[in-house]
């Protein structure tokens, strides 16, 4: 995977090799995990031969399937939500003369991450509560698109902050019109920052565990919250084996990605 | 797969933000328990003989379930809390009354769980599990006498390094009164201060604060001494029989989890239906040999797992003090908290 | 009117995002000032008596013997979650600009993929991702018994349950919040600008440092943000790896609105964590615009 040519100007030795360490550190834990998933013993530690016991466990149980799908689904909602806001403010921040006070909106839209966690989790209920506002899941969702919001809009915004503002100016002087400019010059260079802010909130809001708990009602249980309930005596290959398959789904995504990037 | 239409449902409201998504259809059941403490056996075999459909959700600690219930929209049907928040749940008014002793199966609660302190006549509550908190040993890597609160709190050479204490100060600072022979709840200073000395005694050998992961810590080997609730102890044994229970003379504490009833609970009737069904010994037998806990129905022995009803974990030795924690006055927490917060800073 | 409107129209870009952070952030924030000026309930929550004590508790604390003193265990504390925080955004920028940089040099089609393979372990949840670290650091972990096997130590070397392992931790945690950033801010990086700069000094390392190292500057400072503020709040690697046996402002704050039953207590904590790095922040942004317009005119 890493290859680089010394001929290539922008080559800086070393960083290939920082890079290769930065992806085994990142997957070291998750081989362990995957590994494990496979034991024919309860122990997720000691290795006491191969098994798919697990695997049946983990696919007979509702409980797990359903919480699977309550994350998923809050994960894939809120990150729309977070992203196109974002993506939003973003521009206008950026681009937009006419709006004052840039630097108290940018501050604003850091807000959700300058508080604790357990703060949000209390303060959200509360509040909801206050409001008299019942959407089962729908609740679960508002809260994680507010705290996506920052997550989301720093990548863009840096991306944009580096744009030359000169192309699409020129851009104006050609197609004359805010809206073909948008879409045919600003977003398509923002790409990239839109793209690392979405795959943040996305994992920021799949991971979340004490704000999800607070604020969910009845029927309402996420995966992190049920996963939390095995840990308790230690990990099980049973959650092992329900971190794979998702990291399975997850693999298979990028490669469909991939995919569908290349028949384009 | 009322799933299925409750998360479109969901998906519908979170776009639309018209409908109400939890409908209290005839059939359903809200439970809301503990982490790790819910048979899905017993569950089945409720949905099956029922035809109520259940939806289990978990809190991780009793202030989670207080600040839910407070909140007021959480629409649970039945929950299960620690026997000293009883009385919190019922002062505060977030429970309604069952009735308990006019329940079919009623009189089939042990002695001396009917009725209790924190609940006389079973008016809101009637017993789920109860259980003791000490710790756990390994014999093999210790062989002295383990029924000493020494072992844990002022260990010796081959344990030094090797302990684990929970997580959440009122577990630890409990355990160290009931090892001082000082009362729960004090709001005496110069107990409070004992319990740091002790505490702050302790800490140089304790490896980590944590109440999770506490199996695989101990059947691992990564800490040898564990401050252990008796089901999990029993359930560590079975995977590594080396480890024992500890019964200290000077006592355990020991506490009660009850079944129940929310005020505002969407569906009561089925509330009542689950709370009859777990007075039948075979069901809530189902529930102990799941867990490993003891329960508070008579005849449930003769449904329990060989090793579960004998087990040395759930039997204290005659004599031994079952110390049962209390719901403490708002001035005794704070000094708990300024002890933990002295430990830990 | 309709001047008021075209004016309005321009903030139509902002206003969605405004919205959401306004009625369900900043509103419940608003409950949480008032919490911080009331006594605490007897069970959780709060009384509606005023009350400054949340906020001299900081700094004034009661011993067991009810006598005020100053005390410098909460000061303690946060400088602690400060300078883990601060481990924690040196080590992920260590990690993170290189391999950022490598990803931004690739071609289309393996950054993206290079991308996927920064979030796929993220699927897995952060508890469990600890977990498992606990079972490659521990005196029987992986680490320790590859070293016993291969020869190269005979007692096992302890990893698990310090300082290191916080940083670890942390740094597992939060380092796609620096690499995501910096790539966006890089990835436009121009061949040419580096061929110039090539040209003029003739060195790799002065290169980064005059031309990339400026450009990437955007990403770095949005990543640290990311990783900073998170870190300071974090509880679950100091109590997994760390061993708990210290408290961070993360667990401390948490402690206020679980056991210790003191809401006032923690939301005063969150005003002045949020206010101290709020300032800072905006003083950041302040002097960030001035040097941009020095820049720019």
């Amino acid at each position: 995977m890493i290859r680089s040519s010394d001929r290539d100007i922008r080559w800086l030795p070393g960083f290939n090799w920082i890079t290769l360490c930065f992806f085994l550190f990142l997957y070291l834990p998750l081989i362990i995990l995957v590994i494990f998933s496979f034991n024919a013993t309860r122990s997720a530690t000691v290795w006491e031969g191969f098994s798919l016991q697990w695997y049946a466990k983990a696919f007979s149980n509702d409980d797990i399937q359903s919480a699977a799908k309550n994350s998923l689904i809050i994960a894939a909602v809120s990150t729309l939500f977070s992203t196109v806001f974002a993506t939003m403010a973003a521009i206008a921040l950026g681009r937009n003369r006419e709006i004052k006070h840039k630097t108290a909106f940018g501050g604003l839209l850091l807000l959700p991450l300058m508080i604790p966690e357990i703060v949000t989790a209390v303060a959200t209920l509360t509040f909801f509560t206050a409001i008299n506002l019942s959407w089962g899941i729908g609740n679960i969702i508002i809260a994680h698109t507010v705290f996506c919001i920052p997550f989301a809009y720093l990548p863009i915004q840096a991306r944009l902050r580096g744009l030359d503002a000169s192309l699409e100016t020129a851009a104006r002087d050609l197609y004359s019109d805010r809206k073909t400019t948008l879409r045919l010059i600003t977003l398509p260079l923002l790409a990239p920052g839109i793209f690392s802010g979405a795959m943040l909130a996305f994992i920021i809001s799949l991971d979340d565990f004490i704000i999800t708990m607070m604020v969910a009602e009845a029927g309402s249980t996420t995966l992190p919250i049920y996963i939390y309930g095995l840990v308790r005596t230690g990990v099980t290959p049973e959650v092992n084996a329900v971190s794979t398959v998702l990291l399975g789904i997850s693999v298979i995504a990028v490669l469909m990605s991939q995919w569908f990037a290349k028949k384009q | 797969m009322s799933f299925n239409r409750k998360t479109l449902l969901g998906l519908a409201s979170a776009g639309l933000g018209l409908t109400a998504t939890i409908a209290s259809a005839d059939g359903e059941l809200q439970l809301y328990n503990w982490t790790d403490y819910t048979s899905p056996e017993l569950i089945e075999k409720f949905e099956t003989e029922t035809g109520i459909s259940v939806t289990v959700d978990t809190y991780d600690s009793g202030e989670t379930l207080l600040a839910k219930l407070q909140s007021g929209a959480a629409g649970y049907d039945i929950a299960i809390p620690t026997h000293n928040f009883v009385p919190i749940l019922i002062s505060e008014g977030l429970v309604q009354p069952i009735n308990a002793s006019e329940l079919e199966g009623y009189d089939r609660i042990v002695p001396n769980l009917a009725s209790p302190w924190w609940d006389e006549g079973n008016v809101y509550s009637i017993p789920w599990h109860w259980g003791t908190t000490s710790f756990t040993v390994d014999t093999a890597v210790y062989s002295g006498d383990v029924d000493d609160y020494d072992v844990i709190f002022n260990p010796p050479e081959e344990l030094a390094g090797q302990i684990a204490m929970f997580k959440s100060p009122d577990e630890v600072i409990t355990m160290a009164q009931v090892a001082l022979g000082l009362p729960f709840c004090s709001e005496d200073p110069n107990e409070m201060q004992q319990v740091l000395d002790l505490l702050m005694g302790q800490k140089p050998h304790v490896k980590t604060y944590n109440s999770d992961g506490i199996l695989e810590r101990l059947v691992s080997g990564d800490v040898s001494v564990h401050q252990n609730w008796n089901g999990y102890s029993l359930l560590a044994r079975k995977e590594k029989p080396s480890l024992q229970y500890a019964f200290p003379e000077e006592g355990v504490v020991a506490w009660a989890d009850s079944l129940v009833v929310p005020k505002g609970a969407p569906n009561y009737d089925n509330a009542i239906t689950f709370i009859e069904f777990m007075l039948e010994p075979e069901n809530i037998a189902i529930q102990s040999n799941s867990s490993g806990y003891a329960n508070g129905v008579t005849g449930s022995e003769a449904f329990m797992d060989e090793g579960l009803k004998d087990a040395a974990e759930l039997s204290p030795p005659e004599g031994t003090p079952l110390k049962f924690i209390e719901s403490c006055s708002p001035k005794a927490v704070e000094l708990q908290n300024r002890v933990w917060t002295a430990l830990l800073k | 009117m309709s001047d008021l409107l075209e004016r309005l129209r321009h903030y139509i870009g902002v206003l969605p995002a405004t919205f959401m952070i306004v009625v369900f952030m900043l509103a419940p924030l608003t409950i949480i000032f008032v919490y911080s000026f009331l006594t605490p309930g007897d069970y959780g929550g709060v009384k509606f008596e005023f009350s400054t004590e949340a906020y001299t508790q900081l700094l004034f604390q009661k011993n067991l013997f009810d006598e005020v003193e100053f005390d410098t265990s909460y000061l303690t504390i946060a400088f602690r979650s400060i300078w883990v925080a601060t481990v924690a955004v040196l080590g992920s920028l260590a990690l993170g600009f290189p391999a950022a940089y490598y990803i931004a040099q690739q071609p289309e089609s393996r950054r993206n993929t290079l991308l996927l393979l920064i979030t796929i372990p993220f699927w897995t949840n952060l508890l469990i991702r600890t977990y498992c670290w606990i079972l490659v650091l521990r005196d029987t972990g992986l680490i320790n018994n590859l070293l016993i096997g291969l020869g190269l130590t005979d007692e096992p070397i302890t990893m698990l349950y310090t300082e290191g392992a916080i940083a670890l931790g942390l740094v597992y945690t939060y380092v796609p919040f620096m690499v995501l950033p910096i790539y966006a801010a890089l990835e436009r990086l121009d061949k040419r600008l580096i061929e110039a700069s090539r040209d003029l000094y003739a060195n790799r390392w002065t290169t980064l440092r005059h031309v990339t190292l400026p450009l990437a500057s955007p990403g770095i400072v949005a990543g640290a943000i990311l990783v900073f503020i998170p870190a300071l709040g974090a509880f679950i690697a100091p109590d997994l790896l760390g061993g708990g046996k210290k408290l961070m402002l993360g667990s401390l704050v948490q402690l206020q609105f679980s056991a210790a039953r003191d809401w006032p207590f923690g939301s005063a904590l969150t005003m002045v964590i949020m206010s101290v790095v709020l300032i800072c922040l905006l003083l950041f942004a302040v002097n960030q615009r001035r040097n941009e317009g020095g820049f720019q005119h």
